[in-house]
């Protein structure tokens, strides 16, 4: 099998990047909170990316934001995967009211952008990473839910699903062991979306400063802190907005490679 | 009733149903979501009694659905509620600022529209070759960015390392439409950009889509220069599913615009709306959630509705 350059490149800018998470408090050269240096010094020596707004180290809290953010993104993608794909495969093969039912409120979900249902709900939640994990998760869940159950409708009326029915498997049996390894591939590509679709989500909520909150923080929120600097030609805030960047080009360029040797159903990321 | 006709008021009713059960989501679900308003107001160490009042006084000791009903009932006559944060009439700070919403929004389409089509069509004529990988990989590459991270790069270079424009978007009541064209010229270039990447794959998918059909094969196979097929033959088809593309992308614009103001700090709706959330205003954060609501529904449908008078195939349901 040969894997295409572009998707290399991604694959192993990912890995970095999972690799950068997990080992955050053994890699950052300072603590996360601690004033170090002075307001936006220039990088140098001893401070690689400069200090921030407070004369934090940049470096370190772009590892330690690497760490919120992808932990983040990936709980809730992995939220919004089990959810959606579970809902979404049982839809398809009940049919008839429950298929109704649950297919008019992902309607309903989906008829107000992401953005703002999340922005009524966190007026009102109290703001901490569980309440975030859950609101970005159950919110995404129904993109996968529409996926999930187009792939599956296809896939139930094939052949060895009709055997299987006959031999009078469960409803569990036919949806975890024929019809999940069926759909997995589409499903693997979604996921990479799904993934970016949180990554922006909870940096665009922390940049709302209605994410993160300190003294933890992430790169959208890295980003908000040091805004007001850009005018006197600092550039500490591009930072973090790089490595937002380069994190969703590396994982399309996975997803985009899967999708294209996979089918051809595809979901978009959508408002 | 014409069949048409009949489509569309079905399409109509269809929305009008939707963002009535939107509305009741936006209130009725935010009333499930733990968390108390009095409590909001007064803080954790008010009294029992001070809380009783206070609800008493909002009228929060009423059943939901009741309060829900004479919400709606004033949303539709136009009386929206005053805030908790400032006690300001809410109809009254939306209507100012409604207006510079919708002025930077129609800017950016007015741009991003044509520019979109133009872009598909060189990509999809030119698919598989230089121009068609180029205009993916920068689109792919914006299609990336959350709008606020686009927006810091391209102040970066238009303010500093070109200094162009003022990083600041201030619109005031006394500009010319000039001067406000060009106070806004930053967030629309932001906005263009990230509505414009959507917009430009759409475009070039559904292009592609036509220019596989049997028709266009037959036009090829006749000797019809290229551009004579994409405009003679595979554009007037095209047209439905490009029209419906544009609006589904005009709709996603109604979120860019909220993080947009939020970056320029230019006093609209969507900041409006960001700033009464951090301040925990229920009432302001749903009155503006069901105007954004309502303005992408009505989006979504009039999508569909061009979609159904464009293309004569879906005038006969089967």
């Amino acid at each position: 099998m040969r894997i295409p350059l572009s998707a290399l490149l991604g694959l192993v800018l990912t890995g970095g990047f999972l690799f950068i998470a997990v080992f955050a408090q053994f890699i950052a050269p300072y603590p996360i909170d601690s004033t170090v240096g002075g307001v936006w010094d220039s990088p140098s020596a001893t401070h690689w990316l400069g200090t921030d707004t407070i004369g934090r180290d940049i470096l370190s809290r772009l590892i330690y934001g690497a760490q919120i953010t992808i932990f983040v993104a990936l709980a809730s993608s992995i939220l919004s995967f089990s959810l959606g794909s579970f809902l979404g495969f049982l839809a398809a093969v009940r049919g008839g009211l429950v298929d109704q039912v649950l297919s008019r409120i992902v309607d309903l979900v989906m008829a107000v952008p992401s953005l703002i249902v999340a922005l009524v709900m966190l007026s009102v939640l109290p703001l901490n990473l569980t309440v975030l994990i859950l609101v970005i998760g159950v919110l995404d869940s129904t993109r996968v839910f529409r996926l999930s159950r187009a792939v599956a409708v296809d896939i139930s009326v094939m052949d060895y699903i009709e055997a299987a029915r006959l031999r009078g498997e469960k409803q569990s049996w036919i949806i975890f062991r024929e019809i999940l390894p069926n759909a997995l591939s589409p499903l693997v590509a979604e996921f990479g979306l799904r993934f970016i679709f949180a990554v922006l989500f909870i940096s665009t909520l922390s940049f709302l400063g209605l994410g993160i909150q300190p003294p933890l923080t992430d790169w959208g929120g890295m980003v908000g802190e040091n805004k007001g600097g850009l005018v006197y030609g600092k550039s500490a805030a591009l930072v973090p907005a790089a490595a937002i960047a380069l994190l969703a080009i590396s994982v399309n360029l996975v997803a985009d490679w899967i999708l294209s040797r996979t089918s051809s159903l595809k979901g978009g990321r959508g408002g | 009733m014409h069949p048409v006709l009949k489509l569309v008021v079905q399409r109509i009713a269809l929305g009008l149903l939707l963002l009535l059960a939107v509305s009741a989501v936006i209130f009725l679900g935010v009333e499930a979501l733990p968390g108390d308003t009095a409590q909001a107001i007064l803080g954790q160490s008010a009294t029992p009694v001070a809380l009783e009042n206070l609800r008493a006084e909002m009228g929060l000791d009423r059943p939901p659905l009741e309060r829900y009903l004479s919400w709606l009932g004033g949303v539709l006559t136009g009386d929206l509620g005053t805030a908790l944060s400032n006690k300001a009439d809410i109809a009254q700070s939306i209507s100012t600022r409604l207006g510079n919403t919708l002025f930077l929004a129609a800017a950016a389409a007015v741009i991003a529209v044509p520019l979109a089509i133009l872009l598909g069509l060189v990509a999809a004529r030119y698919v598989g070759g230089w121009p068609d990988k180029l205009i993916s990989g920068v689109t792919l590459t914006t299609i990336s960015l959350p709008e606020f991270v686009a927006a810091y790069f391209v102040i970066f270079l238009l303010t500093q390392v070109f200094p162009i424009f003022q990083p600041v978007s201030m619109v005031l009541p006394g500009m010319g439409f000039w001067g406000k064209l060009q106070a806004i010229a930053l967030p629309v270039i932001v906005l263009v950009m990230v509505v414009l990447a959507h917009m430009m794959r759409m475009t070039r998918a559904a292009i592609l889509n036509v220019m596989q059909s049997a028709y266009v094969e037959t036009a090829e196979l006749k000797g019809l220069s290229p551009m004579q097929v994409v405009w003679r033959h595979a554009l007037p088809n095209a047209v439905a599913p490009v029209v419906s593309v544009v609006m589904l992308n005009l709709a996603y614009l109604v979120v860019g615009v909220v993080v947009v103001e939020v970056v320029f700090s230019y006093n609209a709706l969507g900041k409006y709306l960001v700033d009464h959330v951090t301040k925990r205003d229920l009432p302001v954060v749903q009155a503006v959630g069901l105007i954004f609501a309502a303005v992408y529904i009505f989006l979504n449908v009039a999508a569909d509705i061009i979609a159904i008078v464009a293309n004569p195939r879906l005038r006969h349901p089967k």
